[in-house]
């Protein structure tokens, strides 16, 4: 029994937009997956059927084996949805927001007041608990919306996009706190811009595009299927002309820097040997671009316009 | 836990939540009716209520109490309805509903519980005000009770309506401005529709909110210009088919859902 099985999902707004194309994709209890896209892609639609925000057209959808047409209020029980917009009173106390969403679940009102204690302070957001939640800050915003989310334990929690818009610092103690959660059994899906933060919490994921699943798979395979990394060279000092090298694609980019294309199979030895015997010292050197971003830059440009 | 103790807890909570929305901003749900209450019982019940006279065998001022205490309940119920739902929409917190697994009986509940309960207090203050002018018999308690449960009910429905199909703030003011204030002051609030030719009394027979007025005044003093038992069958009918439509509209996510 899958967490999440979607088979053959289409989407079709007012004014004929097809927002769904059909899609199919399977997330197994206990992952913690990733669902990549542009925007305008069809991540939230896909998001918002199966919270039941959205109608779909055509297809099927199932949540822990629980159709979402023949047992919705199932399907609802199960998930946690953690909306890209913010969604909560904004005049409402922050404690109270939490309460009234593990009510709204059917949690006795004893446990739900337990319950907002832990994860109010789960995410740091204990000591803003008699405030309105317009006081709070973005981030602050942000967490509260996980901590909503969590307050009828969800065997599954969908996350759109939790990090948009918040510091680095904050972003990293959340991922933490994601990954945690997830080691405790909880299934996530996570849809995000930050490719950084699908290749370090998602050991699966599928990138989609124009309503259209165009790859899913291990992040590891995706990754392995690029042949080509590119690295930025700093110098010591504004050197001589590059020499070619085979193998390697260098480019100046001004007196300081080099940027090299290198194929995977290919040794780095050698170029810095060839970069040496031509009288060129690197400084320091780091990786162009994030990885997977490259992986998914590709496989959407590769899809085109649709 | 079954799944109606998982509803009554949901159902519970909305209620909670809606008088905890009417006790916040008291000075703008419970305060200006009694103010404006206030005046009406001053202006119409006290100046000019003198040079009136009687009414239905009553007093001006104990005539058109019952009438101003209905009139501020039904006003009432019907905009926290209106006013809590649509701002729910607009803010799209009402997503913390849509997502949850409560059966839409009891959402459709929660909010006319929550209109009813704002029309019950506005109400008791209301009565307050009035007992500060007037004397309030109590002829009928139970007909006073159900008449005035039932016309909170049928206009928490309509402002539930209302709010599911306003796009923008100015959408829920049409209704209360043109269609609900002019029918309740030609409702028999201010006078006995037999002071009226025949043909208008037969065109305020048309008006839902005569026979609420008048039922509730019934309960008070005795006195009702139309048939108590036609007042009930209306009252009863409108509750069914507008939480009939509520429901159909809330289950099919009209306004709410894509």
């Amino acid at each position: 029994m899958h967490a999440l099985s979607i088979r053959g999902l289409t989407k079709t707004y007012a004014g004929k937009v097809h927002a769904l194309k059909g899609i199919d994709l399977e997330v197994a209890p206990g992952e913690f997956f990733a669902l990549l896209g542009p925007n305008g892609a069809g991540k939230t639609t896909t998001i918002g059927v199966i919270t039941s925000l959205v109608n779909k057209t055509a297809g099927a959808v199932s949540v822990f084996g629980h159709d979402v047409d023949q047992a919705r209020a199932e399907v609802k029980a199960s998930i946690g949805l953690v909306p890209q917009e913010l969604n909560f009173n904004q005049f409402e106390r922050v404690h109270d927001i939490v309460v009234n969403q593990a009510g709204f679940y059917g949690v006795p009102r004893k446990l739900a007041l337990a319950r907002a204690e832990k994860y109010l302070n789960q995410l740091q957001l204990w000591e803003k608990r008699d405030v309105a939640s317009r006081t709070l800050s973005g981030g602050m915003k942000r967490r509260l919306m996980i901590a909503r989310a969590l307050m009828h334990e969800p065997r599954l929690l969908i996350l759109d996009e939790p990090t948009a818009g918040v510091d680095i610092e904050i972003r990293r103690s959340m991922w933490q706190f994601l990954a945690e959660i997830n080691r405790a059994g909880t299934t996530i899906i996570l849809t995000t811009h930050y490719l950084e933060e699908a290749e370090q919490l998602c050991p699966r994921l599928a990138i989609i595009d124009g309503g259209l699943i165009v790859r899913q798979g291990r992040t590891r395979e995706l990754l392995e299927d690029m042949q080509i990394e590119t690295f930025v060279l700093n110098l010591a000092r504004p050197g001589p002309q590059v020499p070619a090298i085979e193998g390697f694609a260098v480019r100046r980019i001004d007196d300081l820097t080099l940027e090299v294309d290198v194929l995977r199979e290919r040794n780095l030895n050698d170029l810095f040997v060839r970069l040496s015997g031509s009288g060129i010292e690197v400084l320091s050197m780091r990786n162009k671009a994030n990885r997977l971003e490259e992986v998914f830059m590709r496989l959407v440009a590769k899809a085109g316009p649709r | 836990m079954s799944r109606l103790a998982t509803d009554l807890i949901g159902f519970e909570t909305i209620v909670r939540r809606e008088i905890m929305r009417i006790l916040r901003i008291w000075a703008q749900t419970i305060l200006p009716p009694a103010i404006t209450m206030t005046l009406y019982f001053i202006i119409f019940g006290n100046l000019i209520g003198r040079r009136i006279g009687d009414m239905g065998g009553f007093g001006y001022m104990e005539f058109i109490a019952p009438g101003l205490i209905m009139m501020s309940v039904i006003n009432n119920s019907y905009a926290n309805v209106v006013s809590s739902f649509f701002g729910a929409k607009f803010g799209r917190y009402i997503e913390e509903l849509l997502v949850a697994p409560m059966n839409e009986h009891w959402i459709l509940l929660g909010y006319i519980a929550g209109g009813v309960l704002r029309g019950l207090m506005v109400g008791a203050v209301v009565t307050l005000v009035a007992l500060c002018f007037t004397n309030l018999r109590l002829f009928h308690p139970w007909v006073m009770l159900s008449t005035l449960l039932l016309g909170a009910v049928v206009f928490s429905l309509g402002g539930f309506i209302n709010a599911v199909y306003a796009k923008k703030f100015d959408d829920v003011a049409i209704i209360p401005t043109f269609v609900l204030t002019p029918l309740t002051y030609l409702g028999g609030v201010f006078y006995s529709i037999s002071l009226l030719p025949e043909f208008w009394q037969q065109v305020s027979r048309a008006n839902p909110i005569l026979y609420m007025v008048n039922g509730f005044r019934y309960g008070l003093l005795g006195h009702s210009d139309v048939d108590l038992g036609l007042a009930y069958a209306i009252m009863l009918l409108a509750v069914a088919v507008l939480y009939g439509f509520s429901i159909f509209l809330l289950k099919r996510g009209v306004g709410l859902r894509s």
